[in-house]
C-alpha cells in the first residue's frame, strides 16, 4: 500500500506548508502572499466540501457556488441592517449569528434544492444544481436593496470571541483552522458506515438499496452537509473580500470549484486542497501576465480532461484510477 | 389589466420561447443522439451574433450576412467536433462538462481577441427597422415579427427533417440504438459530425436574430445556456418536442412574469410589499417550474421512449 502512505506524507507535506509559510511570508513584508494564501484556503474549504458529494458521493453538482453566495450574503446582510436599519430581526454583526445564518440557510436551500435534485441521475443533476444555483443568482441580481448586480460592502467584519478578522493573520489562521477542521469531517464521514453506503451507493446505486438502505436518505443528508459547509466558507469569503456581488454565485465559480477538486483528485483527502492551490497558482501567474488569462486556463482545463486521470494525487502518488463510461 | 400590453408581452414571450427552442433544439438533438452534454453550445450561439455581426459591416445588409454567418458556424462546430469534442464522447458526463467548460473559457477569450471587450450593435436595413399596427392601438417591431416568423418557420424544418427524411431517420434510429446504426454500415462518425453542426447552426441562428436587439457581446451565450437548460430538463433531454413546448411555456412565463407579476401580487398584498416581492420572484418563476415538473416527472414532460 505505497500509494496510501505517499498520499499521507503527501496531505501532511501540504497541511504543514500551508500552516508555516503564509505567516512566514508576512513576517518577511510579503502580506500579498497572506492575501492570496488566505483566497486558496477558502476556496479549499468549500472544494473540500464539493468533494464530499462529488468525488466520494458521485453527485456533480454544478451549483456549488450557490451555497458561498449564501454563506456571503448571511454576513453581508445583517451587517447591512444592522448599519442602516430595517428588518431588525436578522439585523447582528456578531459572528457566531452570522455564521450560524450562513450554513443553516445553507443547509435549507441544500435540503430544498437537494429533495429535488437528488430525485435525478446523471446529466439531469448537473444540469439541474447549475439551474438551482442560478435561480439564486438571479434572486439577488434582483434585489436591489442589497446593490442588485452591483454587489454590496460588508461595512464591518463579523464580530467573533477570541479572533479579530480585522487582523490578516487571525483570519487567515481562522480559515486555515477551518479548512483542517472541514478535511477532518469529510475523513470521518468516508470512513464512517455511513460513508461506507455513499461510496457504495456511488458504485452500484442498485446494490446498496437491495442491501435494505434507502440511498436518497444518505445522498441528501451528505448533500445538505456539504452545502453547509460551502455556506460556511462563504461566510469566511465574504469577510475576507468585505465586498459581496451575485457574481461570486455564478456558473463559472462553480466551475471552477469543479475543476479545483477534479484536478487534485476527487475522493481524496488533500486533493480539492491540492487542486486549489493550482488554480489560484493558475489565476495569479496568468492573469499577471495577460488579461486573457482565461485562453491557457481554458485550454489547461481541456488537456487536464483528456489526458490526466486521478488528478494530481494520482500523478504525484502513481496511484491509478481510471474514468470512463 | 391592460389587453394591448397583455398581447404584446404574450407576443414577446412567443419570440423568446422561439428563440430558446432554436438554442435547446441543437442542445437536446446533441444530447439524444450522441449523449453529449455540450455547455459550450452557448458558445457558438455567441459565435453567431458576433460573426453575423462584422459580416453586416462587411456586406451592409444584415440579411445577406446571415446567410453568410450560417455555413460559418455550421464550420465552426464540424471544426471543434473533430478536434475536441469527439474525444469526449467515451467519456463521463462529468468530464463532458468539464471540457466544455474549458472550451467556453477557450472560445469567449478567442472571441474577446478577436471582436473585443465591447459589445456590437447590429443595425437593421430601414425596412426591417420600422414597426407594424397589427390591430388598431397594437403596435410591434416589424423584425419581432421577422424572429417569431424566421423562428417557426425553423421548428417546422426541424421536424420535418427529423420526422420525414432519411438523415432524419438515421438521427432518430442513432438516438434510440446507436450501435445497431453503426453496424447498419452507416458512417456514424459522418453523422454525429453533422448533427454536432446542425446544432452548431440552430444556435449560431440565434444568437444571429438576437443580435440586432441586445448587441453581439462577450458571455451573452452564457445567460441563455442554463435557461436551455432548464427547457430541455422540463421537456424532457432528448425530446425534440418536449423543447418546443418547454420553451415556449418559459419563454412566456418568464415574460409574462416580470411583466404582471407585480398586479398579481397587489390583488393579495399591499403594493409597497408586492413592489419589492415580485422582481425576485418573477427571477425565479421559471427554476420553480423547473422544480415543479421535476418534482412529480423527474424525466421531464416528454421523456423519450428509448435510451
Amino acid at each position: 500500500m505505497g500509494t496510501l502512505r505517499k498520499k499521507g506524507t503527501l496531505t501532511i507535506v501540504v497541511m504543514a506548508a500551508l500552516a508555516i509559510l503564509p505567516p512566514i511570508l508576512l513576517w518577511s513584508g510579503q502580506a500579498f502572499y497572506l492575501d492570496l494564501a488566505t483566497r486558496l484556503v477558502i476556496l479549499a474549504i468549500a472544494a473540500v466540501s464539493l468533494n464530499l458529494i462529488l468525488g466520494y458521493g458521485g453527485m456533480a453538482s454544478f451549483g456549488h457556488a450557490a451555497f458561498i453566495g449564501i454563506g456571503a450574503y448571511a454576513v453581508g446582510i445583517p451587517v447591512y441592517h444592522n448599519t442602516y436599519g430595517e428588518f431588525e430581526i436578522i439585523a447582528s454583526y456578531s459572528g457566531l449569528f452570522q455564521i450560524a445564518l450562513a450554513v443553516g440557510i445553507s443547509a435549507l436551500f441544500a435540503l430544498i434544492t437537494g429533495m429535488i435534485c437528488l430525485r435525478t441521475k446523471g446529466v439531469y443533476f448537473i444540469m439541474i444544481t447549475m439551474a438551482f444555483a442560478q435561480m439564486v443568482f438571479y434572486l439577488f441580481v434582483s434585489l436591489d436593496i442589497y446593490g442588485g448586480d452591483d454587489g454590496l460592502v460588508i461595512d464591518i467584519r463579523s464580530e467573533l470571541p477570541l479572533v479579530n478578522l480585522d487582523s490578516p493573520l487571525q483570519l487567515y489562521l481562522l480559515a486555515y483552522g477551518s479548512l483542517v477542521v472541514a478535511m477532518l469531517i469529510v475523513r470521518t464521514i468516508t470512513r464512517s458506515q455511513f460513508g461506507m453506503v455513499l461510496q457504495g451507493a456511488k458504485g452500484n446505486n442498485e446494490r446498496v438499496v437491495t442491501l435494505g438502505y434507502n440511498t436518497y436518505a444518505y445522498r441528501l443528508t451528505a448533500y445538505v452537509i456539504s452545502g453547509a459547509m460551502a455556506g460556511y466558507a462563504g461566510a469566511l469569503l465574504g469577510n475576507f473580500t468585505t465586498f459581496i456581488s451575485p457574481e461570486m454565485m455564478g456558473w463559472t465559480r462553480s466551475g471552477e470549484l469543479m475543476f479545483m477538486v477534479i484536478l487534485g483528485g476527487a475522493a481524496t483527502t488533500i486533493g480539492p486542497v491540492l487542486g486549489s492551490l493550482v488554480f489560484i497558482v493558475i489565476e495569479e501567474v496568468f492573469s499577471s501576465f495577460t488579461i486573457y488569462w482565461h485562453l491557457p486556463f481554458g485550454i489547461m482545463l481541456i488537456i487536464i480532461v483528456l489526458y490526466v486521470r486521478g488528478g494530481l494525487v494520482g500523478l504525484i502518488t502513481g496511484g491509478k484510477k481510471k474514468r470512463g463510461k | 389589466m391592460d389587453t394591448t400590453l397583455l398581447f404584446i408581452q404574450t407576443l414577446n414571450g412567443i419570440q423568446l420561447g422561439l428563440l430558446l427552442f432554436l438554442v435547446a433544439s441543437g442542445l437536446t438533438l446533441v444530447f439524444g443522439i450522441l449523449d453529449f452534454v455540450n455547455l459550450a453550445h452557448g458558445s457558438l450561439y455567441m459565435i453567431g451574433a458576433f460573426v453575423a455581426a462584422s459580416l453586416t459591416f462587411v456586406t451592409g445588409n444584415f440579411l445577406i450576412a446571415m446567410i453568410l454567418a450560417l455555413p460559418v458556424t455550421a464550420a465552426v462546430g464540424y471544426v471543434i467536433e473533430r478536434t475536441i469534442i469527439r474525444s469526449l464522447y467515451e467519456r463521463d458526463h462529468l468530464d463532458q462538462v468539464l471540457g466544455t467548460f474549458g472550451l467556453i473559457l477557450v472560445i469567449d477569450t478567442l472571441a474577446h481577441l478577436i471582436w473585443g471587450p465591447e459589445g456590437i450593435a447590429v443595425p437593421l436595413p430601414d425596412w426591417l427597422n420600422g414597426q407594424v399596427e397589427l390591430f388598431t392601438g397594437v403596435v410591434v417591431p416589424t423584425y419581432r415579427l421577422l424572429i417569431i416568423a424566421t423562428g417557426l418557420a425553423v421548428a417546422a424544418g426541424l421536424f420535418w427533417l427529423v420526422n420525414y427524411t432519411r438523415l432524419g431517420m438515421l438521427i432518430r434510429a442513432g438516438a434510440s440504438n446507436r450501435t445497431m446504426v453503426s453496424a447498419l454500415g452507416i458512417d456514424i462518425q459522418m453523422l454525429f459530425a453533422l448533427v454536432f453542426a446542425l446544432g452548431a447552426v440552430l444556435a449560431g441562428l440565434a444568437g444571429m436574430l438576437v443580435a440586432p436587439i441586445t448587441e453581439a457581446a462577450i458571455g451573452m451565450g452564457g445567460d441563455i445556456i442554463i435557461t436551455a437548460f432548464v427547457v430541455i430538463i422540463i421537456g424532457g433531454i432528448g425530446s425534440m418536442k418536449g423543447a418546443f413546448i418547454a420553451a415556449l411555456i418559459v419563454g412566456l412565463i418568464d415574460t409574462l412574469g416580470r411583466s404582471f407579476l407585480d398586479d398579481l401580487f397587489k390583488l393579495v398584498m399591499s403594493t409597497e410589499a408586492a413592489e419589492s416581492s415580485a422582481p425576485a420572484v418573477s427571477a425565479m418563476l421559471v427554476y420553480i417550474l423547473m422544480a415543479l415538473v421535476l418534482a412529480f416527472k423527474p424525466s421531464g414532460l416528454f421523456p423519450p421512449k428509448v435510451r
